[in-house]
This record gives C-alpha cells, sequence and structure tokens, in this order.
C-alpha cells in the first residue's frame, strides 16, 4: 500500500512561546516547530498500516523553507520520503488556499490512502482532509479510530467517532481519511530512525511546481481582526481526603455539570 | 513530542550528536522520569527500562553499524547516559555497564569474537557485566585470587567475584581471573574471559542491599568448576590487568556522565523549587544565599560537563594521555554530583529530605559516582602520577 500523510509544522504547544505579529499573524520565529499532535496519530496509524500490509509511507507538507526540519522527526518516526510545498507568495495562506495546493501536490503522488490529523493545533479549522477529498473527487472518511483497509479488493473500511459510539462506513481506494487519536498513540522515534531520516529525501516544490493552482489573489479569504490571550485560568479545586472519598467527590463534581 | 527549550551541551557537538541526545533526553524526560522513584523505592531491576532502551536503539550507541549498532562515538554515548541519569541514576547505569562490558571484547576480542558477542549486546537483546573486583581486591587488582586453569580446549574457573553491576541479570560475565599465577609481573598473572552466566557453577550468591543506584542489582559470584572454553579468552594470556585498563580509559567518562547528569538533574529540581517555595513574602530564589548556592551548582555542573566532553574528544582522538581523561572527568563528575546534590537538598530544606522530591535519591545515588570504576583516591593517584612522569 501507497500511503500519503499531510504533516503540518506547528508551532510547539508545549513551548508557550507562541507571539503574534502586528496582522495578528502568527511569529513562526518565535516558537519552535513540531509535527502536528493529530498528525503524528495519523502518521503512526499509516506505519502501522504498512507493518501490516506492506508498502511505504510518504508525508507531504506546506510550510516555509526550514518546514524540513519538522518533517525530520516525522521521517525518523519511518516514514521514507516527504515532499514540501513551500513558496513565499504562501506565506500566512488560509485553509481556503491550502486546499488546492496541496491537492495539487497530492495529485502529482500515486496513493491508495491519503491520511491526516483531524485538525491542527495553530488553525483548528478541521476542514482539509475534507477539502482535498472534494477537491481530488476522493472520498471522505472522517474522524476514523480504526482504518481496516481490504487491499486485495481495493477497498478501504472505517470505524468513524460518533456521538453514540462507531459508525462503521467503507470506500473504495483511494480515499481520503481524516484521523483521531482513538487509533494509538505515536511512537517515539527510535535512534536508528534518526540516523535514517537525515538523509532521506524531502522534494521541495514551488507553487509554479504545481502546475495552475487555483489560489486566490490579493489576498486569504480569512483575516484576523482582533486578537486576545485567554484570560488567566481560575483557581483550581484541589480535592483531597482518601482515594474512594476523593474519587467519589470528583465523579458528583463531572457528574453536576454533567460532563459524564 | 516536543524537545525542551532548556538544553544543554556544547558548540562542539556535531548536529547528530545534538539529534541523538534530544532524543533520548525526550524518552528519559517522557517515559524514564516517571518511573525512578518507584525504582528506587522497591530496588527491583527494571527490565521495563531495558527494553524501553533496546526499542530505541539506545543500546546500539557505541556498537559499529556492522555489529547492528549506531557507530556513535565516546561522547554521543555519554551525551545518551548523562540524559538517562538526569532523571534516574540507575537507568543510565543500564547503558553504561553494558558499555563497560563489551569495552573488552571491543578492544582485545577477535573478529571472531565480535561478531558472536557484540550484535546481541548492541540490539540490548543480551546483557554483559564486568567482573574484576573481589572481596579482598578492589583498588588493588593484584589481590584477585579467582583463578582458570587450563585443561585441555578449556579453563576451569574457581572463585568468588563481589560488587558486580549487572551479574544478576547478566547472560555473560568479563571475568579477571588468575591464568600465570607465577608471572614476574603481578599485571602479567591475569586473563579476561567471557563466561556465559548459564554455565554449570556459576551462581549468584548474594544481592547487596545498596543506598543508591537501588535498581542496578549488584551482585556477588561464586565460580565452582565453571569450565569455559579457551575461546572465551579475549587477548592473550596474561593481558587481563592491561584490558582492564584500557577498559577503564573508556568507561570512566561513563560514570562521569552518570554524575553530571545526576547534577544537573538535581539542579533542575532545586531551581524549579526556588521559583516555586514562598518564604519571607517572595519565592526564595530572590534570596541571595538561595541565588548564590545556584549559580554555584550551575557552574560546577557545567564545568564538569564540558571537562567531560573535552575528555571524550581527547580520548576518542586517541590521546597518549586517555587515562588522565578519563580519571579527572570522572573525578570531577563524581565529586561535583555529590556536591551539588547535597546542596539541592539544602535548597529544598526539609522537603529535600524526604521521597516527595527525587533530590534526597539523588544526593544517594550521586555517592557511588565517587566510589565505582577506580575509588576518586584511585583517580588522583593516577592524575598524579601521569602529572609527576610529565616532568621527570
Amino acid at each position: 500500500m501507497r500511503i500519503l500523510v499531510l504533516t503540518k509544522p506547528v508551532p510547539d504547544p508545549a513551548a508557550g512561546a507562541e507571539r503574534l505579529g502586528p496582522d495578528f499573524r502568527l511569529d513562526r520565529s518565535a516558537s519552535p516547530s513540531v509535527v502536528n499532535g493529530n498528525d503524528e496519530y495519523a502518521l503512526e496509524a499509516a506505519l502501522q498500516l504498512v507493518e501490516a500490509h506492506g508498502g511505504e509511507v510518504a508525508i507531504l507538507s506546506m510550510a516555509p523553507a526550514n518546514g524540513t526540519e519538522t518533517m525530520r522527526k516525522a521521517l525518523a518516526m519511518g516514514a521514507t520520503r516527504g515532499v514540501l510545498v513551500t513558496d513565499e507568495s504562501l506565506a500566512g495562506a488560509d485553509m481556503a488556499a491550502t486546499i488546492p495546493v496541496l491537492a495539487a501536490a497530492a495529485a502529482s503522488e500515486e496513493f491508495d490512502l491519503l491520511l491526516a490529523g483531524l485538525d491542527t493545533s495553530d488553525g483548528q479549522g478541521g476542514a482539509v482532509a475534507a477539502g482535498v477529498a472534494a477537491r481530488l473527487g476522493l472520498p471522505l472518511l472522517s474522524a476514523a479510530a480504526a482504518i481496516e483497509p481490504d487491499p486485495a479488493a481495493g477497498r478501504v473500511r472505517v470505524r468513524r467517532l460518533s456521538a453514540k459510539g462507531y459508525d462503521v462506513i467503507e470506500a473504495p481506494m483511494p480515499a481520503v481519511i481524516s484521523c483521531t487519536q482513538a487509533l494509538g498513540a505515536p511512537r517515539y522515534p527510535s535512534l536508528k530512525g534518526i540516523m535514517a531520516a537525515r538523509s532521506r529525501e524531502i522534494a521541495q516544490r514551488s507553487l509554479g511546481d504545481l502546475g495552475d493552482v487555483p489560489v486566490p489573489s490579493g489576498g486569504w479569504a480569512t483575516r484576523v481582526t482582533d486578537a486576545e490571550p485567554p484570560p488567566a485560568r481560575a483557581a483550581g479545586r484541589v480535592v483531597r481526603g482518601a482515594p474512594d472519598e476523593a474519587a467519589r467527590e470528583i465523579v458528583d463534581f463531572l457528574a453536576g455539570r454533567r460532563l459524564i | 513530542m516536543s524537545i525542551s527549550a532548556t538544553a544543554h551541551g556544547s558548540a562542539r557537538l556535531t548536529e547528530e550528536q545534538v539529534l541523538l541526545r534530544d532524543a533520548v533526553r525526550e524518552l528519559a524526560d517522557e517515559r524514564v522520569a516517571p518511573r525512578a522513584a518507584e525504582i528506587d523505592r522497591t530496588a527491583e531491576w527494571p527490565d521495563d527500562v531495558r527494553r524501553l532502551l533496546a526499542e530505541h536503539d539506545i543500546f546500539g550507541i557505541p556498537f559499529t553499524e556492522a555489529h547492528g549498532g549506531l557507530g556513535a562515538d565516546l561522547l554521543t554515548l555519554c551525551l545518551a547516559i548523562e540524559q538517562l541519569s538526569r532523571v534516574c541514576a540507575t537507568s543510565g547505569l543500564i547503558l553504561a555497564v553494558q558499555s563497560l562490558g563489551a569495552i573488552p571484547i571491543q578492544v582485545a576480542g577477535s573478529p571472531e569474537q565480535q561478531d558472536r558477542w557484540l550484535p546481541g549486546l548492541a540490539s540490548g537483546e543480551k546483557l554483559i557485566a564486568f567482573g574484576l573486583t573481589e572481596a579482598d581486591a578492589g583498588s588493588d587488582p593484584s589481590g584477585l585470587r579467582t583463578r582458570a586453569v587450563r585443561d585441555g580446549d578449556d579453563y576451569v574457573i574457581d572463585g568468588s567475584k563481589r560488587f558486580i553491576s549487572h551479574a544478576s541479570v547478566a547472560d555473560y560475565v568479563v571475568v579477571f581471573a588468575v591464568t600465570n599465577p607465577d608471572a614476574e609481573k603481578a599485571s602479567r598473572r591475569l586473563s579476561a574471559i567471557v563466561v556465559e552466566t548459564d554455565r554449570p557453577g556459576f551462581r549468584v550468591t548474594r544481592l547487596e542491599h545498596k543506598m543508591g543506584i537501588r535498581g542496578s542489582p549488584t551482585a556477588e559470584l561464586a565460580f565452582d568448576g565453571v569450565r569455559v572454553p579457551v575461546a572465551n579468552r579475549l587477548g592473550d594470556e596474561g593481558q587481563g590487568f592491561a584490558i582492564a585498563m584500557q577498559t577503564f580509559e573508556r568507561s570512566r567518562p561513563g560514570i562521569a556522565a552518570q554524575a553530571v547528569g545526576i547534577a544537573q538533574g538535581a539542579l533542575e529540581v532545586a531551581t524549579r523549587y526556588a521559583n516555586e517555595r514562598r518564604q519571607f513574602g517572595k519565592p526564595i530564589g530572590e534570596l541571595q544565599m538561595i541565588q548564590a548556592m545556584l549559580a554555584d551548582m550551575d557552574a560546577q555542573t557545567e564545568a564538569a560537563r564540558q571537562l567531560l566532553y573535552t575528555a571524550c574528544q581527547e580520548i576518542e582522538a586517541g590521546s597518549p594521555d586517555a587515562a588522565r581523561w578519563a580519571a579527572i572527568a570522572k573525578l570531577v563528575g563524581g565529586d561535583t554530583a555529590m556536591r551539588v546534590t547535597t546542596d539541592a537538598v539544602q535548597v529544598l530544606g526539609g522537603y529535600g529530605y524526604v521521597d516527595e522530591y527525587p533530590v534526597e535519591r539523588m544526593m544517594r545515588d550521586a555517592k557511588i559516582t565517587q566510589l565505582y570504576e577506580g575509588t576518586q583516591q584511585i583517580q588522583r593517584l593516577l592524575v598524579a602520577r601521569s602529572l609527576l612522569a610529565r616532568y621527570q
């Protein structure tokens, strides 16, 4: 199987160093980049699928040129090659602009499955996988908690998370799947993987390389008009006491707010 | 999977070394640190940590690619030991002991012997221990009494060993035994022999109850007529002492790395505590007496670290002074670890003395770095000898 995984370099949420520029755009130099958390789950699922069915995993990113550094971390997990679409004219691109670019880049790759995280920790739009599927005319299987391909039949079955449990949905391959964390935690790269990743190919493509991509000219469709930091967190409530008692108190607290 | 912003290193580290160090640090922080207190409390061998290190090729660092390793240098190995020891000294020691046991094979083994033993050690599937010390022969190996007597194509080994790290969980022990009792020079009496621990007559007679590194089993061994093929001997008969000394040149930096890691771990806990703990209406980190302690701890730790890194590079480059570099790195590292962890307990006050915080464990763990692989007194002896010889 050939699997293409969308892996977005995002500011490291753990670094807590995000800074906005005067136009409310994120200052990418202020914060170290990591692979988007949900995309790591998608990549882990992809790696497990090729371990079970054979084949290879490639990754596709759209990012500034130094995105290769972050992509190396994904390659270290086990992907064999990467494609980075990087073009200064794409700086600040919103979802509407990103979707046709990623779709055009994906169209020039051969794949049976295209996987992406459900959303990204920076933009949190959650529509890129669906948009890419629509542009490519491929079926979308969303919110996957399990992926079961049948390569011989050319079909894939997905357990989609729903409010009540799972929906089981099926589509012919190639297909696009958006991935949830229910698929299972991503592996840590092995040291050999890290060493091997240094020599793996990351092909860089400019917008021009992708042919005629309908990227809007004269500004993005989405504009940030204002931003403010979230309010400081109020003091939490600390539950003390014997484990049995404390557990009961916590359950009552959550149940009282209809959280469980 | 974020990389901590508080990276410590030096400008001399290569990109590859930084990558590998950060990968080990991440694994140490997320997977080993949460286990450290329990490993200490239960004093049980953490086989889960061994498997973790194996899974991530961390055992492979000091082995060649031909043997399934990463082919990395001594400094890279020390970076890994340092990062593991920062959160759990027992876990850092797993790597250091594996290397200590493998070095005699690497420096004195034939190509056939290396092909036979090193791949299992590089993968972490097999463990090895280094059996030199005896109850009555520690700093002075000329007092060793364990004998290996030639009988056809075998040696028959009789005697005992004490304070042998990992020997109870290892698949092999490199045993230093007297094969040439009548040699003129005491240094020509020993041979190094790889003993598989499933051979009849090999027994673990006791495990020590220790002050620190409590998850690392330290065994007393008995050899009752253990029959081992001559093909298991490393190098020539009578070369054992030289092999042991060559081994220490490459293994002592690992102990220095463990020491630097312990010191760094204690410094980090103390610094975080100083920012959080409030007395007299402000964080104690704003008190100059605390600041001075933290500054000295940081400066001393960094000095020990940079000395270690330089020593690794000198040893790797084949310095004729390798034994001195190894000795001073271990000497300064061990003393620094003891001082910094003691001060960390002081910064935490009463909280530092109880097991609610890890610094009391770190202080107990630090002590061993002044004792094993040559006491600090032996290191000073080596340094002084090298120094005096230079001006003769």
